[in-house]
């Protein structure tokens, strides 16, 4: 098992800091994720969850506060070194980002051209093999302005796991997928998760059922963050906000698996 | 009052300043990708058919065109002085030494360039470049550099082109229409046209090449940092117009300061 974490210390963020209506979006944010484990960040639109991500990316630099990804502050970082810790990240973008000149099959043997030794041979070997885990055999020569908003998530999904990353960030996975195929997305997530032991944040507002998935839950709320180490936990939060978000999201009583089976 | 339009002029001196920096910085990188690997030799040639290639038929008809006015003006002013067999070297002078590299650039700037500053700009602005920077591919190799170099090789050859096609478009107005030596159109030419003159529309086609390839991939990249330039589309389409001028006035500019060095 792997022993990546990714760790926040006292970080502040501000959009418009000089102007009259300046936006604070992360308010002294503090956690560390568990290695090679998977926690889901939740909370309501425009919270601040991308941007958090973008922050680990170093896309953004946090106004102060430090950002420690295997103890190393990408928010002191320059280009050389981003590169170095950015080689050990798969990413999906919320907007998906595929490149729209390129197909589908292009998007995603990609990654593996212009990082690995590969011959085009093993490429396209396994190339094909993940568009058909992800439903995509027969789209291979596609572009992305002719697919649906769904596949083109699917299409970064496989693009962002090619390189066996030590940690994986996605950005509303399943957002604009049926529920079968948000099944079927969830259930891949948990066997590469299992294969290659990375330690990943799902950003989503798939609640409850993302939480069978969750090991640690980070709820959002007006730039500060809550950390539960179960689902269950939120639960039982006497904050307020929280208390409202939960009865929002999930109803009154929630229960995964292993609470079933303890009662 | 002052103290606020002091404030004002300082950041702009700022801004510009910073710009400037940036835009150095970004033809640094953009030179440095040709030693980083792989090197995407592929994407070279494909730039080269886009950039230069299909360039081909717009530099002709121009070419043709501006030879044949040249032909029809200067015959006419050489009459006057009785000397209508300097015509070849009138119309070879002022298309190698001037016209060719500057029509060339600035045909180029509105052909590719714009389609260069645009298609980089929606990569920005629709995350892709992003996407690249965290998937540790650089966007300088990856992209700008196969667009350097492709540019850089196409506008001689392109200027090349334009010149020799000039000069056939001034012996078919002074030869064909009217009635000009036709031994005299080539070897006035071939005693007036000098090393020197040869020289000074090499270096200024690859100066104008550099200008076209810095300006506008330069602003496409950056586009999301203009100052006054908007979001989304709309960005896009302002910072494509402000490159296609700056580029157009910097081959100008900079056509006259070579000329004043060199001549
Ligand atoms: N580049 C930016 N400039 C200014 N403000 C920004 C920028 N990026 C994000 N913001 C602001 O920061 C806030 C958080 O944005 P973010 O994209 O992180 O939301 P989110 O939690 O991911 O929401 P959603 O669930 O809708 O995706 C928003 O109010 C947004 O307007
Ligand atoms: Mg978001």
């Amino acid at each position: 098992m792997s022993t990546s974490t990714i760790k926040f210390i006292d970080v502040y963020k501000t959009f418009a800091r000089n102007s009259s209506n300046p936006q604070t979006v992360l308010d002294g944010v503090n956690f560390e994720l568990k290695p090679g484990k998977t926690t889901v960040i939740a909370g309501g639109s425009g919270q601040g969850k991308s941007v958090s991500l973008k922050l680990i990316l170093g896309l953004m630099k946090p106004d102060s506060g430090q950002i420690l990804v295997d103890g190393k502050d990408v928010a002191q970082m320059g280009k050389k070194d981003l590169k170095e810790v950015r080689m050990n990240f798969g990413v999906l973008f919320q907007g998906s980002a595929l490149f729209d000149s390129l197909t589908v099959y292009e998007n995603v043997a990609l990654p593996l051209q212009e990082r690995t030794k590969a011959s085009s041979d093993e490429i396209r070997e396994r190339v094909t093999k993940s568009l058909a885990q992800f439903d995509l055999a027969g789209h291979e020569d596609k572009y992305p302005a002719q697919l649906s908003g769904g596949m083109k998530k699917r299409v970064g999904l496989a693009r962002a796991l090619q390189l066996q990353p030590k940690f994986m960030l996605f950005d509303e996975p399943t957002t604009g997928l049926d529920p079968a195929k948000s099944l079927e997305i969830y259930r891949l997530f948990y066997k590469t998760q299992q294969e290659f032991g990375y330690t990943s944040i799902i950003v989503s507002h798939d609640i409850p059922k993302i939480f069978n998935l969750a090991d640690q839950v980070i709820v959002l709320h007006q730039g500060k963050m809550s950390v539960f180490d179960s689902p269950e936990e939120i639960q039982w939060s006497e904050d307020p906000n929280i208390k409202s978000f939960v009865e929002m999201t999930m109803g009154h009583v929630y229960q995964s698996h292993e609470m079933e089976r303890i009662q | 009052m002052i103290a606020q339009r002091i404030e004002k002029i300082g950041s702009y001196t700022l801004y510009y300043l910073h710009d400037i920096g940036r835009m150095g910085l970004f033809l640094f990188y953009a030179l440095l990708g040709t030693f980083k690997r792989p090197f995407r030799f592929a994407a070279l040639v494909k730039e080269i058919r886009l950039i230069g290639a299909n360039s081909f038929a717009v530099i002709f008809f121009t070419a043709a065109f501006t030879g044949m006015v040249l032909g029809l003006q200067g015959y006419y002013t050489l009459r006057q002085f009785g000397s209508e067999g300097l015509l070849g070297s009138a119309v070879a002078l002022s298309l190698i030494r001037e016209l060719g590299p500057v029509l060339t650039a600035l045909m180029v700037t509105g052909r590719a360039g714009s389609a260069m500053c645009a298609e980089i700009g929606i990569m920005r602005i629709s995350e892709q470049i992003d996407a690249l920077d965290c998937m540790a591919i650089d966007p300088f190799r990856f992209l700008i550099t196969p667009k350097l170099w492709a540019t850089i090789i196409s506008v001689p050859l392109l200027t090349l082109i334009f010149n020799v096609v000039g000069i056939y478009g001034g012996y078919v107005a002074g030869v064909y229409i009217l009635g000009v030596n036709p031994g005299a159109y080539f070897t006035g030419m071939e005693h007036s046209v000098i090393n020197k003159d040869i020289n000074l529309g090499i270096i200024k086609s690859f100066a104008f090449a550099l200008i076209i390839i810095w300006v506008c991939a330069g602003r496409g990249y950056f586009v999301q940092e203009i100052k006054g330039a908007g979001f989304g589309a709309e960005s896009v389409s302002r910072v494509t117009t402000q490159a296609v001028v700056i580029s157009s006035i910097s081959i100008l500019i900079c056509d006259y300061l070579i000329t004043a060095v060199l001549l």
